[in-house]
C-alpha cells in the first residue's frame, strides 16, 4: 500500500470535516442555547442551497457574492421563524418544538419540491470547483474544500471569540445556565432566542452555498444533512464548537477512507465510527462538563 | 413617598391560590424586612412584582406606573432588580461575568464593577474566578453584586441568609447601610426574625399568603410579631 492511498483520503476527509462542520455548527447553537432541537435544520441548509441558486441565476454573479445575499436573508428568516413560530411553543416541555420542526421540515421539503422539481440540481459557474493545488507525489488538494474548511475554522472561531468576550456572548450563556434568572438581569429571553436562531440560520447559510458549489442536490436532502450534523456534535461532545468541528473532521476521514475501499460503504464507515465512539465515549470527545 | 405599591394582589399557580388581596407599600429610601414562615407566599409576592408570575392588572404600581403584566426584563429595566432564593449564580460564567451580566440593562447609577468589589473587596481578587469556586457567603456577594449592576430603584433580596455562618450573614447585612445610602429602597427577605427587625425600618408578616402584620417595627411587641408569624 502506497503512502498516497492512505494520506490521500485522510486528506480529503479532515477537508470534508469543514463541510459537516458547518452543517453542524446551527444545530449545536440551538440545543445550546435554547436546548431546542431543530427537526428542520438540515432542510434549511438545502433551501439555503436552492436560494443561492436563484440568486446566483438570477442576478447572474458569483456564488460567493450571492453569499452577501443569502446570509443576511436566512438570518432575517431565523429571526421571523423564532419569534412567530417558535418561541410560542418552547417551554419545559421539549416535544412540542420537535413537533414544530418537525412540520416545518415537512412543508420546506414540499415547497421546494414544488417550485424545483424532484430534478438534480447544481451551480455550474465557478472555476473554483474544478481548481486545486498540487503537493506533490500526485497528492493534490481542491481549492474548494480548502476555502470551506477554512471558513469552518474561521466561524467557530469568531462564534468562541463572541461568546467569550462580548455582551451578547455573556447574554447567550446567562440564558442557556438559567433562562428564568436571566430575565431576572434584564435579557429578554424573546429577543435572545431570535438572535441566536438568526446567527443558526446565517451560518447554515453559509453551508448551504457551499453545499450548492460542491455538488448536486435534490429538495429532499435535508434530513441527511441533519444526521451527519447530530452525529458530528455528538461524536465532538456536546457544548463545545471546537468538538464539533473534531467530530465532524473525524466522521469525514471515517467516509473517506470506506469510501476508497468500496464505493458503496463510505457513509456506512461514518456510522460506525459515531457508534463506536457512543459505545466507548458517549459524552463525546471533547464534552465539555455541563455544570447545573 | 411610596416607590412599590401591591393593591388587592391575589395570586397563585394555577388552582393553586399563594396570596390573598395582599396590600403593601415600599417607600422609597427605606429598608423592608418581610417575614414569615415558609409558605407564607413571600416568594411568590416577588415574583409577581419582578413579573416572572403574571399578577391581575392595577394591582402592582412601581413608581407610580402599573406593572402588572410587564414581562421581567422589562420590569428590571424600570428598576427593579432581585437577589433570588439560593443565589442562582450562572455556573459557566466567572464572577465578573455575572456581575456584567447584571449591567445588561445598561441603567445608569453609581453602581460599577469598581464600586461592587469596593463594597465586596473579597470579589476582587476572585473577579476571574467560576463562581462554583467561591464560599457560598462569596457567592451571595456576587449575586447582591450582580443585582447592584443594574442600579435597581428597588433591590428584592429572598432569603440572602440561607445556609450561611452566622459571621457570614453578619458581613453581608453590613453591606446594606452603603446601598441604602445610594438612594436604593431594599425589600429584604428574612426567616430570622431578630436580624429582620434589626436591619429594617418597617417590617411586613405574611402568614398563609395575607398580610398580618405590618409598619416600623418598635409598634410591635415580640408577642405580637410571633402571632403574626406563627398565627394563633
Amino acid at each position: 500500500m502506497s503512502l498516497f492511498a492512505v494520506v490521500d483520503p485522510v486528506m480529503q476527509g479532515l477537508l470534508l470535516g469543514g463541510m459537516y462542520a458547518l452543517f453542524a455548527i446551527g444545530l449545536s447553537l440551538s440545543f445550546g442555547i435554547m436546548r431546542m432541537v431543530n427537526i428542520a435544520h438540515g432542510d434549511i441548509i438545502v433551501l439555503a442551497a436552492y436560494v443561492t441558486l436563484v440568486v446566483v441565476e438570477t442576478l447572474a454573479v458569483n456564488p460567493f457574492v450571492a453569499m452577501i445575499v443569502v446570509v443576511p436573508s436566512l438570518a432575517a428568516f431565523g429571526y421571523v421563524l423564532q419569534r412567530v413560530l417558535l418561541n410560542p411553543v418552547l417551554g419545559d416541555d421539549i416535544l412540542p418544538p420537535l413537533l414544530v420542526t418537525f412540520g416545518l421540515s415537512v412543508i420546506i421539503q414540499n415547497l421546494l419540491l414544488a417550485v424545483f422539481s424532484a430534478d438534480p440540481m447544481g451551480i455550474h459557474a465557478d472555476a473554483v470547483q474544478t481548481a486545486s493545488i498540487g503537493l506533490g507525489g500526485g497528492l493534490a488538494v481542491g481549492v474548494l474544500p480548502l476555502i470551506i474548511f477554512a471558513s469552518a475554522v474561521a466561524v467557530v472561531a469568531g462564534l468562541e471569540l463572541l461568546f467569550a468576550f462580548t455582551g451578547l456572548g455573556r447574554a447567550f450563556r446567562a440564558t442557556s445556565d438559567n433562562q428564568t434568572v436571566a430575565q431576572l438581569m434584564g435579557i429578554d429571553n424573546r429577543h435572545l432566542y431570535a438572535v441566536a436562531t438568526a446567527l443558526a440560520l446565517a451560518i447554515s447559510a453559509i453551508a448551504g452555498s457551499f453545499l450548492a458549489l460542491r455538488t448536486t442536490f435534490v429538495p429532499t436532502l435535508g434530513p441527511s444533512k441533519l444526521l451527519v450534523a447530530f452525529e458530528a456534535i455528538i461524536v465532538g461532545g456536546m457544548g463545545s464548537l471546537w468538538g464539533t468541528l473534531a467530530g465532524a473532521m473525524l466522521l469525514g476521514v471515517a467516509q473517506s477512507i470506506g469510501f476508497r475501499y468500496n464505493s458503496g460503504s463510505g457513509i456506512l464507515a461514518g456510522h460506525f465510527v459515531f457508534l463506536a465512539i457512543l459505545l466507548v465515549r458517549p459524552q463525546g470527545l471533547f464534552a465539555r462538563a455541563r455544570r447545573s | 413617598m411610596s416607590l412599590c405599591s401591591v393593591r388587592r394582589l391575589s395570586v397563585g399557580y394555577g388552582d393553586f391560590k399563594v396570596l390573598f388581596d395582599i396590600d403593601l407599600d415600599i417607600d422609597e429610601g427605606q429598608a423592608m424586612a418581610m417575614i414569615g414562615a415558609n409558605g407564607a407566599g413571600k416568594t411568590t409576592l416577588l415574583r409577581a412584582i419582578t413579573g416572572l408570575l403574571k399578577a391581575p392588572d392595577d394591582s402592582i404600581k412601581f413608581a407610580g406606573r402599573p406593572i402588572a403584566g410587564t414581562p421581567p426584563h422589562a420590569i428590571v429595566a424600570l428598576g427593579v432588580a432581585m437577589v433570588p432564593e439560593g443565589r442562582c449564580l450562572f455556573p459557566s460564567l466567572s464572577v465578573e461575568e455575572n456581575l456584567l451580566v447584571g449591567a445588561h440593562a445598561k441603567r445608569r447609577g453609581p453602581w460599577t464593577l469598581q464600586r461592587v468589589y469596593d463594597l465586596f473587596p473579597a470579589l476582587l481578587q476572585r473577579r476571574r474566578a467560576p463562581v462554583e469556586l467561591l464560599s457560598g457567603g462569596q457567592q451571595q456577594m456576587v449575586a447582591i453584586g450582580r443585582a447592584l449592576m443594574s442600579n435597581p430603584r428597588l433591590l428584592l433580596c429572598d432569603e440572602v441568609s440561607l445556609g450561611l455562618a452566622p459571621i457570614v450573614i453578619k458581613s453581608i447585612y453590613c453591606a446594606f447601610p452603603a446601598i441604602l445610602a445610594e438612594g436604593t429602597t431594599i425589600l429584604v427577605v428574612e426567616q430570622d426574625i431578630g436580624r429582620a427587625i434589626a436591619m429594617a425600618d418597617t417590617v411586613t408578616c405574611l402568614q398563609e399568603g395575607k398580610v398580618t402584620l405590618a409598619g416600623p417595627p418598635k409598634q410591635f411587641s415580640r408577642a405580637d410579631i410571633t402571632a403574626a408569624y406563627f398565627g394563633r
